[in-house]
């Protein structure tokens, strides 16, 4: 699918003003979807600030990321406009302490609770 | 919109030769599969990488057939 530019801008401009970013189903208080779910938790945990978008609210959104990202599912993570991975990704990163880790090079401020 | 297991375990060894796949139907709908491949063909890629190959190998068959998959991959060194 083409990628409209005014697609691309927004979901540019997302995750440019966010240093940490999800796109989702639903929000991190009501995920609509098991693994935006998890993927909300995980960050949660990690105690950064990070934005988000429902991708449910936007259809050019929701389809416009897959292509972005040359991802096919939701959730995705951006960190420092750099595409991280889908919810799998982020639990084995979780798991294994890479999340925190690149958090922390990247400068981002983690308070583990 | 469902998958026979059969069918997605024959379309990813076609794809992944000489690799060991575990595929477990997690909800027992044909629509919710554990997918776990190890491949040389991943080594030296990074995770994004990884699950980019096997999500295109399977050619659009997420999010139209297929509503869930856990992917987890790893090269063999």
């Amino acid at each position: 699918m083409e990628l409209e530019s005014s697609t691309k801008e927004q979901i540019e401009k997302m995750i440019g003003d966010n240093e940490v970013f999800l796109f989702m189903k639903g929000n991190p208080d009501f995920p609509m979807c098991g693994f935006s779910s998890v993927a909300s938790a995980i960050l949660k945990k990690t105690g950064v600030e990070f934005g988000h978008c429902n991708v449910l609210d936007d259809n050019n959104i929701r389809e416009g990321i897959k292509t972005f990202s040359n991802w096919p599912t939701i959730p995705q993570l951006y960190i420092k406009n750099e595409f991280v991975g889908g919810c799998d990704i982020m639990k084995e990163m979780a798991e294994s302490g890479e999340l925190l880790e690149l958090l922390n090079t990247k400068g981002i401020k983690t308070e583990v609770s | 919109m469902p998958i026979e297991q059969k069918k997605l375990e024959d379309l990813i060894k076609d794809k992944f030769p000489n690799s060991t796949i575990t595929i477990e139907d997690l909800a027992g709908d044909n629509d919710h599969y554990s997918v776990q491949i190890e491949s040389d063909i991943f080594n030296g890629l990074s995770r994004i990488q990884q699950h980019q190959l096997v999500y295109k190998s399977l050619d659009g068959l997420m999010d139209k057939e297929l509503h869930a998959m856990q992917l987890k991959t790893k090269g063999t060194k």
